[in-house]
């Protein structure tokens, strides 16, 4: 394999993995939490790097998840006070343990190869270099291993508790009162977001992991309007953004992880310009045309109104209508153009003239827009 | 006090003073983390106004911060009213997305600048060492420029932060004044970027405001609040990193501050968590009174004063205010009572002047 191939596979599985819980941080309303506990991660791999010296070693892994949970619990803990709100507990906790671990690497780590960019920015061009290797053999970029055994995991685990995430995440009470138990679930997925945060930070960057965590969800929730749709989605999106992210971080040559955390935000902003129905420009569109449908039915009403009437020529002149509908003449000539085309409005000489579908169609509308009188 | 380390502490004070106050209309709306946001976001403004300028003067760089954290923000406010997606979601992607898109510009700039851009990452981490005299003015005068708006629309900031519904149905005109919120924050953040860095930013915003609200429930009290920790933190932050070799300022201010939420959040006067628990604690007390004087009253009218009285007497005795059940159960643990099965309660000493 290319170490280009290699650094591919690795990001995408990595999008593949953050994408999964990911998914339901963004129902919970809880997205911000993954920024916590990427930030607060750090006293635990700096504490681990102490004690082991060697930065790939397990038990900063280990460290780090659970510094990474002491962020949810203590999040939660001062929530219950009922003193600070949830934006403020988490704005209060995670600067205060990532204050710790700076200082931590700052007093005592002077000298050695630890510093805090490595922690937020990860450099996913290194991947190629770690390989694993078992009894000689390459077997690949350790990343690859890591990236693909946290994919399982989060897989497996949120295969196995699809309806109790599912139905927690909609409605706890109800969860609750059936026998689920929202609050260890809670706990679960925060445990899964922690370690998936540590395992992926490595590679690609806190940063990273809270674009890949939040990004396609947030685009898949654009389109999808059923669960399954939505976990697909979010994992199509997340791997999706991983090509032009990182073929624009070749071309250009600038940090991989960067590049790609700004192609989810591009993707994202393509989604929301052009989902159908739901994007940006369809609305736009749909808001047009309803005014544009709503302008040729008041028309079509007004000459409806003075049909047979002794105002009726001065009512269906083309110089009076536009003054009586207060619209400028260039409305008024497309609305009469529209009006023309669809075979609802005829003119003779210069007088509108409502043809037979015309005076159908302005009756049915009429009889729509009017409310029906009550039978009692 | 030699002058590096007056300039210094002179800034950070006045930086706890700016954020600490103008982090109240974050945190008063549910919004903390919005400097969280616009701290990531102003990195790719950051860098480009360096490319674009070749200059690495403070006020430019605060400008392009400005900028990109401003577009973040209105970019988030665009997600929220066209979209289903939530506020902390939208402001989450907001804060990744542009911050990966500094980390490019960041990759781009090492390229093409080489080592003239060095020092820009100052801005990620924070190095309050690096404060000159101009970066004190410049911060002085945004701070003046933001209190003097605070001022001006006092009321109509009030009426928004609180009651925005309210505010609309008077005709104030909402949009815009929420706006100018955003603008005022945008202001207090990127003044903090250079001395505590982009990370530790929302503390800065948040934790002032938290530990002010705890002392008052007026809004100009707990501005006023907000400001006074703020300055306090970031003097006494600055102090301390002097006085040991590689005592990072940005970690010490976020910790000092963190610290005074948490002492707020304990021992503010009645909203304090100490407080509460004296309180309830002599509540206890009362109503263990309560309970014991109406088991005496019963012992005393009953012709046997060792008769048990099972619980529904004695909270019909006591009221509905006193749950009678966890009280007795409290006065058992401590040897006053003593539960007969299937019979009731009854005194464990006879009670003075029983017949």
């Amino acid at each position: 394999m290319s170490p280009a191939l290699e650094i591919l596979l690795v990001a995408m599985l990595t999008a593949a993995a953050c994408a999964l819980p990911g998914a339901f941080l963004v129902l919970r309303r809880l997205s911000l939490v993954s920024d916590a506990i990427s930030h607060a991660v750090l006293p635990g791999i700096v504490l681990g790097f102490f004690l082991t010296e060697n930065l790939q070693h397990p038990l900063l892994l280990v460290l780090a998840g659970a510094s990474g949970l002491l962020t949810v619990y203590l999040i939660e803990l001062l929530e219950k006070t009922g003193r600070l709100r949830e934006d403020t507990a988490i704005g209060l906790v995670f600067p205060a343990l990532f204050s710790v671990g700076v200082l931590l690497i700052a007093r005592f780590a002077g000298q050695v190869h630890l510093d805090t960019d490595a922690v937020l920015l990860g450099e996913l061009a290194f991947v190629p270099f770690d390989r694993l290797i078992w009894r000689g053999i390459d077997l690949g970029p350790r990343a690859l291993w890591t990236m693909a055994g946290l994919l399982l995991i989060n897989a497996l685990l949120i295969r196995l508790l699809y309806k109790e995430l599912v139905l927690t995440t909609f409605d706890a009470a109800t969860a609750a009162v059936l026998g689920f138990r929202p609050v260890l679930l809670h706990y679960l997925l925060m445990g899964l977001v922690a370690v998936t945060v540590v395992a992926a930070f490595h590679a690609v960057g806190a940063i990273l992991v809270i674009a890949l965590m939040i990004g396609p969800p947030a685009a898949a929730l654009l389109l999808a309007r059923r669960m399954p749709t939505y976990l697909l989605g979010s994992l199509l999106f997340g791997v999706l953004s991983a090509v032009p992210g990182y073929g624009m971080a070749r071309l250009l040559d600038v940090s991989i992880a960067g590049s790609m955390a700004t192609m989810v935000g591009v993707l994202f902003c393509l989604v929301w310009l052009l989902a159908p129905e739901t994007g940006l420009l369809a609305r736009w569109r749909r808001h047009r045309r309803q005014q544009r449908d709503f302008a040729l039915d008041l028309l079509l009403f007004h000459l409806l109104h003075h049909e047979h009437r002794p105002e009726a020529t001065a009512e269906r002149h083309r110089a009076t209508l536009p003054l009586h509908l207060n619209w400028t003449d260039e409305k008024f000539a497309r609305i009469l153009e529209e009006g023309q085309r669809r075979g609802w409005l005829r003119l003779e000489g210069r007088m509108v003239r409502l043809t037979e579908a015309g005076r159908r169609h302005a009756q049915k509308r009429m009889e729509t827009l009017t409310p029906a009188p009550h039978t009692t | 006090m030699d002058f590096t380390l007056r300039i210094v502490m002179t800034g950070a004070a006045l930086l706890g003073l700016i954020s600490g106050a103008l982090g109240t209309l974050a945190v008063l709306r549910r919004q903390g983390l919005i400097g969280d946001a616009v701290a990531h976001a102003a990195l790719p403004g950051i860098v480009l106004a360096f490319l674009l300028s070749g200059s690495k003067a403070p006020v430019v760089l605060q400008l392009g911060a400005a900028v990109s954290g401003t577009l973040a923000l209105l970019w988030v406010q665009a997600i929220l009213r066209t979209t289903r997606i939530r506020f902390d979601a939208a402001l989450g992607m907001a804060l990744a997305v542009f911050f990966g898109l500094g980390v490019v510009l960041l990759s781009a700039a090492q390229h093409t600048a080489g080592a003239a851009q060095a020092g820009l990452d100052r801005f990620l981490f924070g190095q309050a060492a690096t404060l000159l005299r101009e970066d004190l003015l410049v911060m002085a005068g945004a701070g003046l420029l933001a209190f003097a708006l605070v001022l001006a629309f006092w009321k109509e900031i009030q009426l928004v932060l609180f009651d925005e519904a309210y505010a609309a149905t008077l005709g104030l005109p909402v949009r815009r004044l929420q706006t100018l919120l955003i603008v005022l924050l945008v202001v207090a953040i990127v003044i903090g970027l250079q001395t505590v860095g982009v990370v530790l930013m929302s503390a800065v915003i948040v934790a002032p405001a938290a530990a002010a609200r705890q002392w008052s429930s007026r809004y100009g009290r707990v501005l006023l609040l907000a400001g006074l920790f703020g300055l306090l933190s970031g003097a006494l932050g600055a102090w301390i990193s002097s006085l040991a070799p590689r005592l990072p300022t940005g970690p010490l201010i976020v910790l000092l501050l963190t610290a005074l939420a948490l002492l707020s959040v304990l021992v503010a006067p009645a909203r304090g968590l100490l407080w509460q628990h004296i309180r309830r604690r002599q509540a206890r007390e009362t109503a263990r009174q309560a309970v014991m004087a109406v088991l005496q009253e019963l012992a005393r009218h009953h012709p046997d004063a060792e008769h048990p009285h099972p619980t529904a007497t004695i909270q019909a005795a006591l009221g509905t205010d006193v749950p009678a059940e966890a009280i007795l159960r409290d006065l058992e643990r401590r040897g006053k009572v003593r539960h007969m099965p299937d019979q009731g309660w009854q005194l464990t000493e006879r009670p003075p002047h029983t017949p």
